[in-house]
């Protein structure tokens, strides 16, 4: 098939020797446009063994003073980030994981929500990174732009939005996060076509999430997100959660990195349409020179895991 | 259609009542007094961890409960069923948090009071026979407590039908009796990050090992000894 034939890492792609005995492998099958699609892009050769870097936030860590202090960021860059992606890096380490980008780490130990080991270790390794880069020095304010635009086309309101964002943000129960997130409708997900796609299919959404959870695994474009873990702002806020989230909004939040991230996100979007378009123009050629053609595809590709 | 609803109102609203709800008697809940200072568990726990979490985090479970019970009970008298099976989500949590935080303060007392010495009597017996040794039990409780994913709580507790003693985790503020209806508590540690975070930092399995030097071993003979006398 085109798509595996031009990706070389999918030949060797760990994922049915993970998913041969678990429902990993309906992940895959069900899923499987968009994991190649990820992998063609993403993924690195699985000849070299790589370890996650920390990465540090594009700030120095007394620059987001005094709306969250250096305390915090020792803390919580230096020790939890930090351990998130120590542990992970050991947890893989010579599995079928290793070498993967931590996108496709979350994708794959996400297992649709029956989660294995490494799930929470690499999404709280990629939320971080993405937390501490939805921040900068004097950020706050309001958005513009397409951002903004786009904002108010959906929520209606900045204000309304910032009230959404705020009561997911306080009324996540124990750990988590609450998210902006574009969202590209693909009514296609499950047998059901959308027959007039348009760009009013793709929205933003508020979205909160529990632990490590991270809307990469619905398939969501994150834009946005805040860490409502004690650990964020117990040392600068204790038990005020809420005067954290405000002085998140009002302070910290970088809308130049949400706004590239959207276009970032949207040109996937259409990307990703087009390359739908083109797999389901050559599905149909296929069929009709022969009838078999799925079938054989869907074999060769589970025969592995399936010989038990 | 106004006469469908009308009706389909009545009927829930007489339903609800039959069983003992309505507006009369709402019991709402304060919180508990703590039998030691703040100070008084130092150095296993600080004095102001204890304030923060008693006067802070138990005071606001306790609000909340409050605050959901009675717009359960508006919702109940007016047979409004989608507002009361949305309701369930604030109660459990914070019902929970106050049924477990409750227990915790008398699970702890500071060390010159007996806080950490060994349970005696037939929960020492008992936790010999299930966990082989008093130190294994610290130890699992320990392991799991430091396992649990995000926040919640590790737990002694008493499956009261068979007499067997288990170390259970729950998530969040999930009382024990989610894990199994006839589970008893008799010890539960906090291990969200409010319980230890201003003292231990990202390091919990240090907060978990320090805990043990005031436990109050005592109480939860008592429970035991009452479940199984
Ligand atoms: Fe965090
Ligand atoms: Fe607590």
């Amino acid at each position: 098939m085109v798509a595996a034939a031009a990706n070389p890492v999918w030949l060797t792609f760990p994922c049915q020797g993970l998913g041969g005995r678990t429902p990993g492998l309906q992940f895959h099958r069900g899923n499987k446009q968009m994991v190649q699609t990820r992998c063609t892009r993403k993924a690195r050769p699985a000849t070299i063994s790589a370890k996650f870097e920390l990465k540090p936030p594009p700030y120095p860590l007394n620059a987001l003073e005094p709306h969250m202090s250096r305390d915090t960021l020792e803390y919580h860059w230096g020790k939890h980030h930090r351990t998130y992606v120590e542990n992970l890096n050991n947890q893989i380490a010579g599995t079928e994981l290793d070498g993967m980008s931590l996108e496709d780490v979350i994708l794959v130990s996400y297992n649709r929500g029956d989660i294995l080991p490494p799930f929470n270790n690499a999404a709280q390794a990629w939320n971080h990174g993405f937390f501490w880069e939805s921040m900068k020095p004097g950020g706050g304010g309001k958005p513009s732009g397409d951002l903004l635009e786009l904002i108010e086309r959906d929520f209606g309101s900045f204000e309304i939005f910032l009230s959404e964002f705020k009561s997911a943000a306080s009324t996540q129960f124990g750990s988590g996060w609450a998210w902006l997130c574009y969202k590209a409708n693909r009514l296609d997900v499950e047998n059901a076509v959308n027959p007039l796609p348009s760009d009013d299919d793709k929205k933003l959404v508020v979205v909160k999430s529990p632990n490590a959870v991270n809307p990469l695994v619905w398939d969501y474009s994150p834009l946005l997100t805040i860490d409502v873990w004690e650990h964020a702002y117990y040392l600068d806020f204790q038990n005020r959660r809420p005067d954290y989230i405000s002085v998140f909004m009002d302070k910290l939040v970088s809308w130049e990195a949400v706004s590239y991230r959207l276009e970032i996100a949207k040109a996937r979007a259409t990307e990703r349409e087009v390359e739908e378009e083109r797999r389901k123009r050559e599905e149909e050629e296929e069929q009709e020179s022969d009838g078999e053609g799925v079938q054989m595809y869907l074999d060769s590709d589970a025969d592995e895991s399936e010989t038990e | 259609m106004a006469l469908r609803s009308l009706i389909t109102t009545r009927t829930l609203t007489r339903g609800a009542k039959s069983v003992g709800f309505g507006l009369r008697g709402l019991q709402t809940f304060t919180l508990p007094d703590l039998e030691y200072d703040y100070g008084a568990l130092e150095p296993a726990i600080s004095g102001e961890i204890m304030q923060l979490h008693h006067q802070k985090h138990h005071q606001t479970y306790i609000t909340n409960y409050n605050k959901a019970l009675e717009q359960l009970d508006q919702a109940i008298t007016k047979g409004d069923a989608s507002t009361t099976v949305k309701l369930q989500g604030a109660i459990k949590f914070n019902g929970g948090g106050h049924v477990n935080h409750s227990i915790f303060w008398k699970n702890l007392t500071p060390a010159n009071e007996g806080g950490g010495d060994p349970p005696h009597g037939s929960l020492g017996w008992a936790i010999d026979t299930h966990f082989g040794s008093f130190e294994a039990l610290i130890q699992k409780m320990n392991a799991e407590g430091a396992a649990v994913q995000g926040s919640g709580w590790v737990w002694l507790g008493l499956e009261k039908e068979f007499k067997k003693l288990v170390v259970e985790t729950t998530a969040n503020q999930d009382p024990l009796v989610t894990k199994g209806a006839s589970l008893v508590p008799l010890l539960g540690i906090d291990v969200w990050e409010h319980a230890y975070y201003l003292q231990y930092k990202n390091v919990r399995p240090d907060y978990l090992k320090n805990i043990w030097k005031v436990v109050n071993w005592k109480y939860a003979g008592e429970v035991y000894a009452k479940e199984c006398p």
